[in-house]
């Protein structure tokens, strides 16, 4: 039988695997980006490559420092959270306590996002050092079992390491973002130089031979314009995932699936637009936080969406009702609003805030 | 020579896996024992609680007698449990006072003075509260046990458990179909 412990230990070794096929990627990127740069002829290559890489692996290096220690807080200050204390707000701090006690993790930090949309995302490196911040919109659009199903989800990704994993991979595509804009940056420059008369052109210079420099652009020219791409595809393919089993994890934490079903309901058909939405954290959100692309995935596959189908979500949480029989009103409830769950309202002009 | 070599290459391969198999029994049996103390906890926590409640209660429905009483024996009760460590004796105390509980808090309908009280309020929330975290912290140590369980009885770290004398822990429940449930462990598929 798959129990929650292989699941997460599968996990881990896949975060493992991923993280090792970005850098040996980055690596790639940037040696071929070096030869493609370097006036040095080819008997040179592979010290060039060497160097170039080299120069990858450095910024990588350092990205990964910086997300692993200041990653969470990073995260939650881009989206204007801020943290509270028990104080603050009792009734939603003891939901994340009794969630912290059902996964056996220490008790999160907490922020709060002023925003009306509902939403929620968990951050941090690790269970001790971990963050989960919601939206005023969230806090009041919830009832208490939908609340505390948001939470579990969220505990569910600190749990497995998630939070890790995701952050590390957005570092990387950020990284081979970064490099391949440079490269190509650098290659139209030289274009336009030439196009100028004007000399001090480093990429089209045939110095080095004609082959060598042709061989060497177009490799350098293919892996700036895929890479980006995969990487992209990569993370996305990942975060899909991911939220599959967060949402099972979130049942075995809160033993309440319809619950959670409604929650994602609620979030997904919410007009509103996240202001701090940005591409970079759409994916740590437990349901996509802009408007156009959370209704666009909401019934539909695609590797292009950060989340898998809200609709197919909820179907699987449904199945799981069965397993974590609930008192009998509940289940009326939903079944009356099946027909609900099909109808896509687009978001109207007058509730969207701009 | 070879075989001698063959031999010590055998015995370091047993060597490495029976600690293993060691290792995930204690790391195991500690994250169960974990649990139980959070449960602990919570339980402590409301029997602390319950006090302050019947007090602010005294206050407004003095005639209540009766159930009061009956709250302040079933925590009196849960105590000692507590104190005694038989897990059997302290679930069916633990019932009784939850049980008790909830008259305290349906009668205190009959009372609007009584929920207008903020200290009756925040005694409420903190006892709902707690009352959750004991159930969710009991979930947890019963997912702890059954992992722990699995691993002392199914091969092969049953061998293991029985060289070092790991025994199969008890659940902590409240009824049958908790049981059941527990026994039956998460049913979740995953894809």
């Amino acid at each position: 039988m798959a129990t929650f412990e292989t699941h997460i230990a599968h996990n881990r070794r896949i975060s493992v695997a991923l993280i090792a096929i970005l850098s040996l990627f980055i690596c790639l990127l940037s040696g071929v980006v070096a030869l493609s740069l370097s006036e040095s002829g080819i008997e040179r290559t592979s010290a060039v490559f060497l160097q170039g890489a080299g120069w990858g692996a450095i910024l990588t290096i350092f990205g990964a420092f910086v997300s692993f220690f200041f990653g969470g807080k990073l995260v939650a200050a881009i989206c204007g959270g801020y943290r509270i204390k028990p104080h603050d707000d009792k009734a939603l701090f003891h939901v994340v306590e009794e969630m912290s006690l059902a996964a056996g993790l220490p008790m999160p930090d907490i922020y709060i996002i002023h925003d009306e949309t509902p939403n929620a995302f968990a951050s941090g490196r690790n269970p001790e050092h971990a963050l989960i911040a919601i939206t005023t919109g969230l806090r009041k659009k919830l009832n208490r079992e939908e609340l505390q199903a948001v939470i579990a989800h969220e505990m569910a990704h600190i749990k497995n390491y998630d939070i890790l994993t995701m952050m590390f991979v957005a570092v990387f595509a950020g990284v081979i973002v970064l490099i391949s804009d440079f490269f190509l940056r650098s290659y139209m420059h030289s274009i336009h130089l030439k196009w100028n008369k004007k000399s001090g052109s480093r990429v089209l210079s045939f110095k080095k031979g004609f082959w060598y420099t042709v061989g060497t652009l177009v490799a350098a020219l293919f892996l700036s314009w895929m890479a980006p791409l995969f990487a992209l595809l990569l993370q996305l393919a990942v975060s899909r995932k991911r939220e599959y089993l967060a949402d099972a994890t979130a049942v075995q934490l809160c033993r309440n699936p319809l619950a959670l079903a409604s929650a994602l309901k609620k979030i997904a058909l919410d007009p509103g637009a996240l202001q701090c939405d940005n591409r970079a954290t759409e994916a740590m959100f437990i349901v996509n936080p802009h408007p156009l692309r959370r209704m666009a995935h909401y019934r539909d596959e695609s590797i292009w969406s950060t989340h898998p189908p809200v609709i197919q979500r909820i179907a699987r949480l449904r199945a799981l009702a069965h397993e974590y029989p609930q008192p009998e009103t509940k289940l009326v409830e939903l079944e009356e609003d099946n027909e609900l769950e099909f109808v896509i309202e687009p978001p109207g002009p007058s509730q969207s805030p701009a | 020579m070879s075989s001698l070599i063959i031999l010590l290459v055998i015995i370091v391969v047993v060597g490495f896996v029976v600690a293993g198999l060691y290792n995930g029994l204690v790391r195991k049996r500690i994250s169960a024992e974990n649990a139980w103390s959070q449960i602990d906890v919570q339980l402590k926590r409301r029997h602390d609680l319950i006090p302050n409640l019947v007090e602010t209660v005294k206050g407004y429905a003095a005639h209540e007698k009766e159930t009061l009483e009956a709250v302040i024996a079933a925590r009196n009760a849960a105590v000692t449990a507590q104190d005694g460590g038989n897990m059997k004796e302290l679930a069916g105390a633990e019932n009784m006072l939850s049980g008790a509980l909830r008259q305290i808090f349906a009668l205190s309908e009959a009372y609007p003075q009584l929920q207008a009280n903020e200290n009756f309020g925040q005694l409420q929330e903190e006892l709902t509260s707690t009352e959750n975290k004991i159930s969710f912290s009991r979930q947890h140590y019963n997912d702890s046990v059954q992992i722990y369980n699995t691993t002392v009885q199914t091969v092969p770290s049953n061998i293991i458990a029985g060289i070092f004398g790991f025994t199969a822990k008890e659940f902590f429940e409240l009824d049958a179909a908790e049981l059941e449930a527990a026994r039956k462990g998460p049913q979740v598929s995953f894809s």
